[in-house]
């Protein structure tokens, strides 16, 4: 009907479960072979922090945010999104390298690449982000931006019946 | 560009440091890792010198392919004359530090002399600085770890440290990284120690090119694809390499009680499955780590659920840890295991080599050869983890007269001890065997005696000859590079192949620790790996070296030769118990009490036994004492050492 507003499909997103990740920094070092054609962390787009006396690691990466604080923030406006992709992107052409951009984000995900003087962010490979490709664990994971809520609801649903079912059990055990 | 790595030479005597570039020609005969680093040692160590004194040179390095994309190429190889046995000291351990050490511009350090105080190496991006480790001395070895990264205010350096085991100079102390990750055998700890080097810290942002991106990263899939897929290394990826010593006591193959029986009975609790119920309790479903680049992820995290230690986080433990702490003391408890694992990790010692000494110190306690004279008291009896923990403290802080004797590793402390305590002694070179009973494998024992490093499992053990895998399978794994049309047997209790088998993975696991990738990734427990086929290639992509299948092949012969010529230059004899290629007498006089139906009642057949070394020296161009025919040295190029070009 006309007016009535459907909720389409919004594409795919990088989701992160850091659970599941091991800590082998393979993503790093795809990152920036995909993107520089050499192997060097300091070029990925994605970073594994650790916390290694407690066996925590935690890949962290652009979130694509929707209301872009680097987007906002700067002042050529250089950094726009691509709805396409659902990706935040930047025109080195009109960037003037002021850096606003890596101090605003909130996620520290936006580098400043200090040989070639640019900013760097994750733009998902075109399509094919190479990080979840190669992480058969699947820390990092590449899904339909709808699917991510329901695979989590599925989660909290699960661990609400297993407590039902143990409370109901207790119950009739008392019998 | 990996191949513009350097090598870097530092005398800690004088303080000068000196930068090099490495060049093609030697690339191309020993590659990297290991295999240059024998070069280096037959070059810069004199004949006879004491191994923890100023003259014995400690190589670090990392392999050709280190941080590359030819999956796990993480691992640092450690070199030096062993204070242990005397002869090749030499080690290697995954985790990434290597990968740090490459972007910082270097894939070996050549050290030399002894500070005169603590020091420890700070590399950053192509600089190398000697600096005061007053205030490292004494620490941990996760502790030294993150005071570096205090001290310097990073927190991606990545360091090779040594725990109060080095500093104390025991004979088998580890070279360490991250929480676990150990140069272990050998004694390359202790080599660091007397130098009074405490750690070598890197931090790196200088770009590897690669040769073939493209190329490197569609290959480097395939790559992970097919050892992942391999059944091993998901049951290695879940269950880590506890599930090898699990698999191997089923049906026989674990010395127990030192050497007494070759099984360990009623042990559920130390199984696999209980190491990681444990896990998933107290880390959660997803436990496991790996070391930089790789799809296995062998490594368990855990904590420890119960006793005066319950809550302190660590990472293992490995079948070694099993062996050691369980099966040869004959301790089956979960706690004891996990906590000795700890305290190893914590001061850097060998935990295969410390609970083995120990394991025998309990036989010898048995028999009446230590008393509690010696022990201090200590009732040193099988199956007392109070006695296991207590030594350990011991060992690794030189404390009472048996903790001083067993920190010597067992050939000194069996001439300390005197009486016959030597016969009961299981090493080789004087290094201790891996728990693995091998009485029942004829090629595994062929392994043992024979290995450069002295007694060991990862130097040429054909694993897979306890598959059963059909002749063609074995056909075709043995056959290449090299033609090879001698008999093969798929029976692990037969003699006949065997001799080839070991000098074939004698050659791969060269070319391995070269290249510096991981074991898991190659014919080592599974059948279907990657070999010198794939690793012509990823050489090629990753770093431009063109090198044949062949050719990686004949490097690694050559690099294993350059160590037997060392470790005949150290006195290497023949069927020398202390120093040669042979086993303890155990191996051939005392027949397995437990087991399977082909293992029980098995001993080592010696007549087959010299056999099958007289033609592994025939594979391996030796004549019958094992010393290198002339023409052998000519046709590898190794005429003229040492010839001193780097």
């Amino acid at each position: 009907m006309k007016g009535e507003k459907s909720m389409e499909p919004m594409g795919k997103v990088l989701t992160i479960n850091p659970e599941r990740c091991t800590g082998c920094r393979l993503c790093e070092q795809v990152c920036s072979v995909f993107h520089d054609g050499v192997s060097n962390p300091a070029r990925s787009r994605i970073k594994i922090v650790k916390w290694e006396s407690e066996g925590i690691y935690v890949p962290m990466s652009c979130q694509q945010c929707q209301d872009a604080p680097c987007m906002i923030v700067c002042p050529v406006k250089a950094i726009s999104r691509d709805e396409s992709l659902n990706r935040v992107m930047v025109n080195h052409n009109i960037c003037i390298g002021c850096r606003s951009c890596v101090t605003v984000c909130p996620f520290g995900a936006m580098g400043f690449n200090v040989i070639d003087r640019k900013n760097f962010k994750c733009d998902l490979c075109d399509g094919d982000p190479q990080c979840v490709r190669f992480c058969e664990i699947k820390a990092v994971d590449y899904v339909d931006a709808d699917q991510v809520a329901i695979a989590k609801k599925r989660a909290a649903a699960e661990k609400i019946t297993a407590a039902q079912r143990q409370a109901i059990a207790l119950a009739s055990e008392s019998h | 560009m990996a191949l513009n790595r350097k090598i870097a030479y530092i005398d800690l005597s004088t303080g000068k440091i000196e930068i090099k570039p490495i060049p093609l020609e030697l690339r191309k005969k020993f590659i990297g890792g290991r295999g240059l680093d024998a070069y280096l040692l037959y070059n810069h160590t004199k004949q006879g010198c004491d191994p923890l004194g100023p003259d014995n040179t400690l190589m670090v390095s990392g392999g050709v392919l280190c941080a590359t994309l030819a999956s796990a190429t993480s691992r640092c190889h450690v070199m030096a004359k062993s204070p242990l046995g005397g002869l090749l000291g030499s080690a290697n351990m995954g985790g990434f530090f290597t990968p740090e050490l490459a972007w910082a511009g270097f894939h070996h350090l050549v050290i030399k002399g002894k500070a005169d105080k603590p020091v420890y190496l700070w590399i950053k991006n192509g600089k190398i600085e000697i600096r005061d480790a007053k205030n490292l001395w004494g620490k941990t070895v996760t502790d030294t770890q993150w005071a570096i990264r205090e001290e310097l205010g990073d927190d991606d350096i990545k360091s090779l440290v040594i725990g109060p085991a080095g500093e104390n100079l025991v004979r088998y102390a580890n070279v360490m990284t991250g929480i676990k990750n150990s140069g272990g055998r050998t004694g390359m700890g202790a080599v660091m120690g007397s130098k009074n080097l405490k750690a070598i810290a890197a931090r790196g942002t200088m770009d590897i090119k690669i040769a073939y991106p493209k190329e490197a990263l569609e290959y480097n899939k395939r790559f992970i694809d097919q050892i992942t897929s391999a059944k091993v290394n998901q049951t290695q990826g879940t269950l880590g390499t506890p599930f090898i010593w699990g698999a191997t006591n089923s049906w026989g193959g674990v010395r127990t009680r030192n050497f007494q029986y070759n099984q360990m009975l009623y042990c559920d609790e130390i199984e696999p499955e209980s190491i990681d119920e444990n896990c998933t309790k107290t880390i959660g479903p997803y436990h496991m780590t790996g070391c930089f680049g790789c799809q296995v992820h062998c490594r368990a995290k855990y904590k420890i659920p119960t006793g005066p230690y319950a809550g302190i986080y660590d990472e293992g433990p490995e079948y070694t840890s099993q062996g050691a702490f369980c099966s040869e003391p004959d301790i089956p408890s979960l706690e004891n295991l996990l906590v000795a694992n700890h305290l190893v990790n914590q001061w850097g010692v060998d935990n295969l080599e410390i609970g083995s000494l120990i394991s025998w110190a309990m036989e010898l306690y048995e028999l009446g050869i230590l008393t509690n004279k010696e022990t201090d008291g200590l009732e040193l009896k099988f199956g007392s983890s109070e006695a296991l923990l207590e030594m350990i403290e011991r060992i690794c802080f030189r404390k009472g007269w048996l903790g001083n004797v067993l920190a010597e590793g067992g050939i000194i402390a069996a001439e300390k001890i005197g009486k016959n305590s030597f016969d009961y002694l299981i090493q080789v070179k004087g290094v201790s065997n891996l728990h693995s009973d091998e009485r029942a494998t004829p090629a595994l024992a062929l392994n043992i005696a024979t290995a450069s490093r002295g007694s060991d499992h990862l130097r040429s053990r054909p694993a897979i000859d306890l598959y059963h895998l059909p002749q063609e399978v074995l056909r075709k794994i043995y056959s290449s590079p090299v033609p090879y049309d001698g008999p093969l047997s798929s029976e692990h209790t037969e003699y006949i192949g065997k001799p080839w088998q070991v000098f074939w993975h004698e050659n791969c696991y060269m070319a391995v620790d070269c290249l510096g990738i991981c074991k898991y990734h190659t014919t080592f427990l599974g059948a279907t790996l990657p070999n010198f086929e794939d690793w012509s290639r990823v050489l090629y992509y990753n770093t431009g070296l063109e090198m044949t299948p062949r050719e990686i092949w004949d490097a690694a012969v050559r690099a294993n030769m350059l160590e037997r010529l060392f470790n005949l230059r150290e006195g290497l004899t023949r069927y020398d118990l202390k120093k040669g290629d042979m086993l303890n007498h155990r191996y051939f006089d005392e027949p397995c009490r437990r087991g399977a139906l082909d293992v029980i009642g098995k001993v080592i057949d010696r007549e087959k036994f010299e056999k099958m070394i007289d033609e592994f020296y025939e594979y391996k161009g030796l004549d019958k004492n094992g010393v290198p025919k002339p023409e052998t040295l000519k046709n590898l190029g190794l005429d003229n050492e040492p010839s001193h070009l780097l």
